[in-house]
């Protein structure tokens, strides 16, 4: 007896991508009232100037539907086409069930494959490589990949070295089949010997409910705290941590050789590179992989940084919207993405601008 | 074995590079934050650069330790002996 095993197509390309930013502006302004800091302080430290904070109602679920209805009307398909859905987050805050099922069944695609992963800031490369994966083993045809976090659910904004940085958002896309090769090979891989540089404070089963700390509100968390600093609500509710300047070496220097392999692994040299869309992680982290990668003046680099915070594993999709929204990037484009964070883990890879 | 000299004006060029210090600027009693307004992101990428230029590793809590150039080409001269 033979086995019958699946094939699909050829090569697979992002049809649409599609953002969803929370409507709070936050300076920095408003940064230095919760940290000993200075707008300049942030600004030459990290390249950001403002980021968006999720309102109670701007959940997981709404922001990821919001952002995967965009990209799914972008990439020219109907919901009820897509056939899986994939969910990178590390702020989704009920463990089970993964929340992909219930964005699937929102957007439509009722009855989609649907599952959650924790890749952290590589999350959408992580997804990426799988879709793709998945639409040329024939396991899916068109797949939706939805980056999205609360990062300020999991912030201690009186953190001098993350309050300032992390921030809220969702971006999705949309994986299918193409004529002509649009994804390269991803170069991926962990680190779990500094496992400790990012981390999550506390497991869940100490922490105290949110709603006993002052509410769904960073600012009404703190404040909860600052009123009884010995309470239960200073003691217990886990936020995330990170060693910084490690992060930074690592992130700048093993990176950039990510990305270069990940480019010889596609096949193109930097004056062929044309975009270049790391997480946003730090504008200085970005600065130090370009001129680590060597790559040419011309090249247009992703930003979305300054208006927009780090927001995870919905960074590079919110960068790559905002770039082809404003003209600086066009559909077509040769883009290098890397995205690289908690674990610590990585991935890469050279794709073609939806 | 490169003199004292050499490795400072090694490490000026570095410093240059990464936060646009100007070199005749980078003299040994010189403190990195203080006299040469580098940041401790810049000063992880001098550290980097370093290790990459003279073949030395430097370890991150070392690096808290190298408050001036001086302190820097001596640890440079020592672990490169």
């Amino acid at each position: 007896m033979a086995l019958r095993t699946s094939s699909g197509a050829q090569y697979a390309r992002l049809m649409g991508v599609g953002g969803y930013r929370p409507r709070r502006v936050v300076d920095n302004a408003e940064i230095v009232t919760y940290i000993d800091s200075s707008d300049e302080w942030i600004r030459t430290r990290s390249g950001i100037t403002e980021r968006r904070w999720a309102s109670p109602d701007e959940t997981i679920q709404m922001m990821s539907v919001a952002a995967a209805r965009k990209a799914i009307e972008r990439a020219g398909i109907e919901p009820g086409q897509v056939d899986t859905v994939i969910v990178s987050t590390v702020t989704h805050l009920i463990q089970t069930p993964a929340i992909a099922t219930t964005i699937a069944t929102e957007l439509g695609a009722q009855g989609a494959a649907a599952f959650d992963i924790n890749a952290a800031c590589a999350g959408f490369c992580y997804m990426v490589a799988m879709a793709d994966a998945l639409v040329r083993a024939g396991s899916s045809k068109y797949v939706v990949v939805i980056g999205v976090e609360r990062l300020t659910d999991l912030t201690d904004i009186h953190d001098r070295s993350t309050a300032f940085i992390f921030a809220d958002g969702a971006g999705a896309a949309v994986i299918g089949p193409s004529d002509v090769p649009a994804i390269g090979p991803v170069v991926w891989g962990s680190d779990g010997e500094q496992a400790d540089l990012i981390t999550q404070t506390e497991p869940w089963d100490t922490a105290i409910p949110r709603h006993e700390r002052g509410g769904p509100d960073p600012v009404a968390q703190a404040a909860a705290v600052a009123d009884d600093p010995e309470g239960s609500a200073a003691a217990t509710w886990p936020v995330l941590r990170m060693n910084g300047n490690p992060v930074f070496k690592w992130a700048s220097y093993a990176m950039a050789k990510t990305a270069a392999e990940a480019m010889d692994a596609a096949g193109i040299t930097p004056e062929e590179l044309e975009v270049f869309v790391p997480h946003q992680a730090n504008n200085r982290i970005t600065d130090a992989m370009f001129r680590a990668l060597k790559l040419p003046e011309g090249v247009v680099i992703a930003r979305d940084i300054v208006h927009h915070g780090n927001t995870s594993a919905a960074s590079i999709p919110l960068a790559i919207e905002t770039l082809l929204e404003s003209g600086e990037a066009r559909s077509g484009q040769t883009a290098l993405t890397i995205g690289f964070g908690a674990g610590l883990v990585y991935a890469g890879q050279v794709i073609t601008l939806p | 074995m490169p003199t004292t000299e050499e490795v400072r004006s090694d490490l000026a060029e570095i410093v240059n590079e990464v936060a646009g210090v100007p070199v005749d600027d980078v003299q040994l009693d010189k403190s990195f934050t203080e006299d040469l307004d580098v940041d401790s992101l810049s000063m992880v990428e001098i550290i980097y650069a370093a290790e990459e230029k003279f073949g030395v590793s430097i370890p991150d809590e070392e690096s808290k330790n190298l408050k001036t150039v001086g302190d820097a080409v001596a640890y440079i001269e020592r672990a490169a002996s």
